[in-house]
C-alpha cells in the first residue's frame, strides 16, 4: 500500500515539474534590479588581498526585502576576486538555520555573514562561530550577546518612524493644518521593530505638537495592506497623512487608496522599493516620499566581512579595524532625489 | 438539468436523510432565506450593525463603508461558495488560499501578461480549475483523504508559487491589463464590478446547489457515499468535478485579488483555507457533510468581513479581532447543536 502511495506521489511530482516548465517568467526581459554601482574605496582596500572565504546565511525570501538581501549580498561578494562566497540554503526555520550556520563553521569559513531568523534564538550558535576564530558580521536582526559577534551592521527602525515624522511634521506645517488627522499602517505588530518604527514616528510627530491618530497593523502582505487600508479610508473621511511602514504592502494600500478615490492627504512608504521610488518619481501619487530601510545593507555586510577577514580597516575612518557597530540612516526619498536613489531600489 | 434522475429519486426513497435532504432542497427557493436555521445568522448580523451603528454612527451606516465590506468579503466569498459544495459533499478542501495564489502568480507572470487580460483571467480560473482536478483525482480515484490530498496541495501549490514568482510581487501591468484592475476600480450603479462577480457567483452556486441534479448528488454523496453509489450515481466522478469547482472558484478569486491588489504574489490568500471553513460552519453546514447551505456560508463570511471592519473603523487591534472570531466559532457550533438535537425526531 505504501508502495503504491509512493509511487503515485512521485507520479503528481513529475506532473508538477512539468507544469512548471510553461510558466517562465523569462521572455520578456527580466527588469534586472542590477546590484547597486558601489562607489571604489577611498583607499586601495578594494585591490585584490588575501583569498577569503565568506559563509552567509539568512532567512528564506518571503518578502520582496529578504529576496533583495541574498541577491545584494552575492552581488557584492561577486565583485572581488579574492572572495568565495559561500550561501547555504535560506530557510524560516531556526533549527535549520542553526545547523547550516554549524555547517558553516565546520567549513572553517574565514568569515560569516549572518541574518538571523531570530537574534535570541541564533546567539549560541554565532558564539560557536565566534569562538572557533570565525568573525561574525551580524546582518540587522541583532544577537543579544555582544560575545557573539564581531560587527553589527543594520538599519535603523526608530530612525525610519523619525524620518517618516519629520517629513510628515513639515507637509503639515507648511499647510498650515492643526490638529491633523494621522493615520499608520504597520507591519506586524508584536515585532520589536514595528513598535520602534512607531516610537519614532509618534516622538518625531510630537515635535511638531501633532500625534497619531489611529493606527492598524497589516501584517506585510499586499493582501493583508489592501484589506486594512481598504477599511482605515472608511474609518476617517478625511486624512491629512498616512504613513505605511513597508512598500511591499504599500502596493495594496494604494490599490486600494486609487479604488477609493482618495488624493486628500500625503502618504510616506517605507523601505524603499522601486514600485514606491517610481510612483514617487510619477509625481502624480499620494506616495509622495519613503524612508529607506534599504536592503543594499546587505552588499555593505559582505564587504565589512571581507575587510575583517583580511585584517583591514575602513579606509575612510582612521582606526585600523572595522567599528564594531554600524547603524546606517534612514534616508528619505522625495521626488527631488529619487533619482540618485532608483539603482538601490528592490523589486517587491 | 433540473429533473432529477430515477437513481437520485431511488436514493431518496431508499435512505430517509437524502429525502429529507431532497425534500428540504426542492422545496427551499426563496423561502430558504427566512428559514429557522439561519435566524441566529441574522440575529448575529444585526447585533454587529447596531454595535457599528453605536461606536461609529458617522463611519459605519455609509453606503461607501457598505460597498467597502462587501469588497473585502467578495475574494473569500467566492472560495466560500466552492468550499460549500466540497464540505456538503462530505469533502474538505484546504488548499484553496494557495490555490488562489498559485492562480494569481501564473496570471501575473511576464509571459501570461503578454498576452493580454482575457488570456491572464483564463489562466487564472484554467490553473485554479486545473489543481483542483488534481485534488479530486487524488481523492476520488487515488484514494487519498481530502484532508491529506489538500493539505499536500496546500503545501505544493504554495511553493510552486513561490518559485514562479521569485517570491516576488508580480505587478498586473498597466494600463495594458488594465482591464483586471478596472473590476475593482469601474463601479455601476456605485459598486465595484467585483461585487456583481460576486453576487453572480453566489447566485450560480444557490441555482446549481438547489436547482439541479449536480447539487442534489453533492448532498447524496455527502449524507452517505455508500447509498448514492447504490443508488447509480457515480460517486468517485462527483467527488472528483467537487473539488474542480472548489479549484474553479479559487481561479475566479484569483482575478479579483488581482483586481484589488493590481499584483500577483505567493502571500495571497494566507489562511484563507481557515477562513473559508470558519465561514462555512458558522453557516450551519455540517462538516460531515449532506447538509448546508450556500445562504449560511455567505452570512457566516459577512459576520466574519463586519467584524474586521468594525474592529478596524473603532481602531481595535487585530489581536482582539482573533479571539472574537475564535468565539464566535465555537458559539454557532454550540447553537447548531442544540438545533439539530431539538430537531431530531
Amino acid at each position: 500500500m505504501s508502495e503504491n502511495v509512493a509511487r503515485r506521489g512521485f507520479l503528481v511530482g513529475g506532473a508538477v515539474l512539468l507544469a512548471t516548465g510553461c510558466t517562465s517568467n523569462e521572455p520578456a526581459a527580466a527588469p534586472s534590479s542590477a546590484a547597486p554601482a558601489p562607489a571604489p574605496a577611498a583607499s586601495g582596500n578594494d585591490q585584490p588581498g588575501e583569498k577569503v572565504v565568506i559563509g552567509f546565511s539568512a532567512p528564506a525570501a518571503d518578502h520582496g526585502w529578504i529576496a533583495a538581501i541574498a541577491k545584494n549580498a552575492e552581488a557584492a561578494a561577486k565583485r572581488y576576486s579574492d572572495v568565495e562566497f559561500k550561501p547555504v540554503e535560506p530557510t524560516n526555520d531556526i533549527n535549520q538555520q542553526i545547523s547550516a550556520v554549524e555547517s558553516l563553521i565546520a567549513a572553517k569559513v574565514s568569515a560569516l555573514v549572518i541574518l538571523p531568523n531570530d537574534g535570541q534564538q541564533l546567539n549560541q550558535v554565532a558564539l560557536q562561530a565566534t569562538q572557533a576564530g570565525i568573525p561574525v558580521v551580524n546582518l540587522d536582526r541583532v544577537f543579544p550577546d555582544k560575545l557573539a559577534y564581531r560587527t553589527w551592521i543594520g538599519g535603523d527602525n526608530y530612525g525610519m518612524g523619525v524620518a517618516a515624522g519629520h517629513f510628515v511634521g513639515r507637509k503639515l506645517k507648511e499647510k498650515g493644518v492643526s490638529d491633523p488627522v494621522i493615520v499608520e499602517i504597520q507591519g506586524i505588530a508584536t515585532l520589536p521593530l514595528t513598535q520602534d518604527r512607531s516610537k519614532g514616528f509618534a516622538d518625531a510627530l510630537k515635535t511638531y505638537g501633532f500625534s497619531v491618530t489611529a493606527k492598524q497593523d497589516a501584517k506585510f502582505t499586499v493582501e493583508t495592506g489592501n484589506q486594512v487600508a481598504t477599511s482605515l479610508l472608511q474609518a476617517h473621511k478625511k486624512i491629512d497623512a498616512l504613513w505605511n511602514h513597508d512598500d511591499d504592502q504599500g502596493v495594496g494600500v494604494l490599490a486600494a487608496i486609487k479604488e477609493a478615490g482618495r488624493n486628500e492627504f500625503v502618504m510616506v512608504g517605507g523601505a524603499g522599493s522601486l514600485n514606491a521610488m517610481k510612483e514617487i518619481q510619477s509625481g502624480s501619487s499620494v506616495l509622495q516620499a519613503t524612508v529607506t530601510y534599504s536592503p543594499t545593507m546587505a552588499s555593505s555586510a559582505v564587504r565589512l566581512a571581507r575587510l575583517i577577514a583580511q585584517g583591514k580597516g575602513m579606509s575612510d575612518l582612521v582606526e585600523n579595524q572595522v567599528p564594531q557597530s554600524i547603524t546606517l540612516a534612514s534616508e528619505t526619498i522625495t521626488k527631488e532625489n529619487v533619482e540618485k536613489y532608483l539603482p538601490l531600489g528592490f523589486e517587491s | 438539468m433540473s429533473e432529477p434522475t430515477p437513481p437520485v429519486r431511488q436514493a431518496a426513497g431508499a435512505r430517509g436523510a437524502q429525502a429529507d435532504a431532497a425534500r428540504t432542497n426542492l422545496l427551499s427557493g426563496l423561502r430558504g432565506v427566512g428559514e429557522l436555521r439561519h435566524l441566529g445568522l441574522f440575529v448575529a448580523l444585526a447585533l454587529l450593525v447596531a454595535v457599528g451603528l453605536v461606536t461609529r454612527p458617522d463611519a459605519f451606516a455609509t453606503a461607501s463603508n457598505l460597498v467597502s465590506v462587501l469588497s473585502l468579503a467578495a475574494t473569500i466569498g467566492v472560495i466560500t461558495v466552492g468550499a460549500t459544495f466540497v464540505i456538503i459533499g462530505g469533502g474538505i478542501d484546504l488548499s484553496v488560499g494557495a490555490v488562489m495564489a498559485l492562480a494569481s502568480v501564473w496570471a501575473t507572470t511576464l509571459a501570461t501578461q503578454s498576452y493580454g487580460p482575457v488570456v491572464m483571467a483564463v489562466c487564472a480560473v484554467l490553473v485554479g480549475t486545473g489543481a483542483g482536478l488534481v485534488n479530486g483525482l487524488l481523492i476520488a480515484y487515488g484514494r487519498l483523504v481530502p484532508f491529506i490530498a489538500t493539505l499536500a496541495m496546500l503545501v505544493a501549490a504554495r511553493g510552486l508559487a513561490q518559485r514562479m514568482s521569485d517570491r516576488k510581487t508580480q505587478l498586473v501591468q498597466q494600463p495594458d491589463n488594465g482591464a483586471i484592475v478596472s473590476l475593482s476600480t469601474t463601479r455601476v450603479l456605485g459598486i465595484p464590478l467585483l461585487v456583481y462577480v460576486f453576487a453572480l457567483v453566489v447566485v450560480l452556486g444557490w441555482v446549481v446547489l438547489n436547482r439541479t441534479t449536480f447539487g442534489r448528488r453533492t448532498y447524496a454523496v455527502g449524507g452517505n457515499p455508500e447509498a448514492a453509489r447504490l443508488a447509480g450515481i457515480d460517486v468517485r466522478r462527483h467527488t472528483m468535478l467537487l473539488y474542480a469547482l472548489s479549484g474553479l472558484c479559487c481561479g475566479i478569486a484569483a482575478i479579483l485579488i488581482m483586481a484589488r491588489t493590481t499584483t500577483g504574489s505567493s502571500t495571497h490568500g494566507d489562511l484563507y483555507e481557515l477562513d473559508a471553513i470558519a465561514a462555512v460552519i458558522i453557516g450551519g453546514t455540517l462538516l460531515t457533510g449532506g447538509r448546508g447551505t450556500i445562504m449560511g456560508s455567505i452570512l457566516g463570511l459577512l459576520i466574519f468581513t463586519l467584524i474586521t471592519n468594525l474592529f478596524i473603523l473603532n481602531g481595535l487591534n487585530t489581536s482582539d479581532q482573533l479571539i472574537a472570531k475564535g468565539l464566535i466559532i465555537v458559539v454557532a457550533v454550540l447553537l447548531q447543536r442544540r438545533n439539530l438535537k431539538e430537531r431530531a425526531p
